[in-house]
């Protein structure tokens, strides 16, 4: 059986890694999961700089789902090079590095200084919802997408993965300007703007007022975009937005996701990666798949 | 790193204790042979619409018989769900989690707030020094624990509403009672964490207080259950410590209250 499936050259031993900012660097979570049988580790998003993030309350749980306003707290790319890249060199999987920033050029000296790192891909955040300026700011246009795309594409040494918001009118739109700004791949979904009010305080539940919302709530939402996008662009694509379990995943892959990430089930099933791979295995075996590329946009 | 599991543990009892306030004894015996007291425990719902856990703190921990008590109040649909439960039941909880209270042998106030309280019973039972134990409840109605701690020090109490004890909060019984201390161990809500980092600050002594803050992941990944401190974290290093990794006991000096 086959389940080793390839992104922007780059061969990955399963479709399953894990969503950025849900893992952290991996390190946490491996006392539940062995890193070495994940596709590939996806870190949280880093910048030039270290980031403090949002004031707290940073979460709030819905049903279903949950809202986060974290603000991409990060300690910067030279702490992800000296502690964080060096800690996963000790596994075999691959390594994504998702990269955020203020301005197109923050964005540039984080890709410029992960050139020469163990990285395999670089995934770009242009659609955090939680910050002000960079984040989303770049994602809800297209004409901007296909701008920091180029201009990333100029000086990374590694593919690319544009990273793209659900909150958009066309998705289409967007996952075309990547591919014209010359994207290697794409991931979606990141979350969607949320908000909820805390009706015995009067008070917003996050100090942002708004957050990202996640989890298997947003996971139609998430397979329908999943689906447009593959069928808009012929670049492979990483599907996520709220899968918990194989039988999820399998939904992303046959609306045309290349490979999956697992985001919020990490922090209430902590092995959630290992049963999502183990799961896809069964699944195969039961209905006698040899390769699990046959399943990547199967249903059409 | 500290070891830490997610298992599926039998309740041995629960019960209502006060109004809104429920204690509950589970079977866990990795979780009670290493918990310390002022660590906590994520519960899970059963319901699959809360994903995520509530962090819980340790109220007593029993070795020999392998189990841990927490006690909580209901505070939403998630705790309201786990105060459903009884005798036989199997709930899932992940712990023991972040760092506990260091014990030392300097006299102690031990100073818990409403649902601030509970932990502090633990670390009442480990804590062999003198030592006076200062809670603080709304009423006079509603004095959970407060018997249990008495076989372990001598208890003052406050109330909001002056129906028992001192009128008023656990630094205005500490006034009263003309109580003193060289190390405090506080748990409760931020006013009276903020109050007692004050206290501690003008008395020239040592305070390690537990906060309580919004959480996800509950292992430190997620940076979603920061608070300001006044050194560098080792995660961003931007003055945000986790209060589920780094935390949630810190040296009051450390935390900056917004």
């Amino acid at each position: 059986m086959n389940t080793k499936v390839t992104i922007a050259g780059v061969e990955l031993k399963n479709p399953v890694m894990t969503a950025s900012g849900t893992f952290g660097s991996g390190e946490e979570y491996s006392e539940f999961v062995d890193l070495n049988r994940l596709g590939a580790v996806v870190t949280k998003g880093v910048a030039n700089v270290p980031w403090a993030g949002n004031p707290t309350p940073r979460v709030a749980e819905t049903y279903g789902g949950m809202l986060n306003a974290i603000g991409l707290q990060n300690p910067g790319v030279e702490v992800l090079i000296q502690r964080d890249l060096l800690f996963l060199k000790q596994y075999q999987t691959k390594v994504i590095v998702n990269v955020c920033g203020k301005t197109i050029e923050d964005y540039c000296e984080v890709v410029e200084r992960l050139s020469d790192q163990a990285v395999d891909l670089l995934e770009i955040n242009i659609s955090c919802p939680n910050v002000k300026e960079g984040g989303i700011a770049f994602g809800q246009d297209p004409k901007a997408v296909e701008t920091i795309t180029k201009e990333l594409k100029k000086r990374a040494k590694q593919p690319i993965i544009m990273k793209l918001s659900p909150n958009v009118t066309s998705i289409s739109d967007m996952a075309k300007a990547a591919e014209a700004g010359g994207a290697d791949a794409l991931s979606l979904i990141n979350t969607l703007t949320g908000m909820k009010i805390d009706i015995e305080k009067r008070c917003f539940a996050l100090a942002n007022k708004t957050g990202g919302l996640s989890g298997p709530a947003i996971k139609p939402i998430a397979v329908r975009m999943v689906y447009q996008a593959a069928n808009a662009v012929t670049l492979p694509i990483i599907g996520m937005g709220g899968i918990v379990t194989a039988e999820d995943a399998i939904e992303f892959l046959m609306a045309g996701a290349t490979a999956v990430s697992v985001g919020t089930a990490n922090f209430f099933r902590p092995a959630a990666t290992i049963e999502v791979i183990e799961g896809i295995e069964q699944y195969m075996e039961r209905h006698g798949i040899e390769d699990i590329t046959e399943l990547v946009g199967c249903v059409r | 790193m500290a070891e830490k599991w997610k298992e599926q543990v039998r309740i041995i009892h629960q019960d209502k204790i006060s109004e809104g306030i429920y204690s509950v004894w589970f079977q866990t015996e990795r979780i009670a042979e290493v918990a310390v007291p002022g660590q906590f425990v994520s519960v899970y719902c059963k319901e699959g619409s809360r994903l995520l856990p509530r962090p819980i703190s340790i109220c007593e921990i029993n070795q020999q018989q392998g189990q841990i008590r927490i006690v909580y109040r209901i505070a939403g649909a998630g705790t309201k769900e786990i105060s459903s439960y009884s005798s036989g039941d199997v709930l899932e909880i992940m712990g023991p989690l972040g760092n506990g209270y260091t014990l030392k042998k300097e006299k102690a106030f031990l100073i818990g707030g409403g649902i601030g309280i509970p932990p502090m019973l633990e670390l009442a039972k480990q804590l062999h020094c003198e030592k006076e134990i200062i809670l603080g409840y709304r009423s006079g109605a509603d004095l959970f624990l407060k018997e249990e701690f008495e076989p372990y020090g001598l208890v003052f109490t406050a109330t909001e509403d002056g129906t028992f004890g001192t009128k008023g909060t656990v630094l205005d019984a500490i006034k009263e009672n003309h109580l003193s201390a060289d190390q405090i161990y506080a748990c409760g809500p931020t006013p009276m964490l903020r109050a007692v980092q004050l206290y501690a600050k003008e008395h020239g002594i040592k305070a390690q207080i537990s906060l309580e803050e919004r959480m996800a992941c509950g292992i430190g990944a997620c940076l979603a259950c920061v608070c300001q401190s006044k050194e560098v974290d080792t995660h961003s290093y931007v003055h945000n410590k986790r209060v589920c990794k780094d935390g949630p006991v810190f040296d009051a000096e450390e935390v900056k209250f917004e």
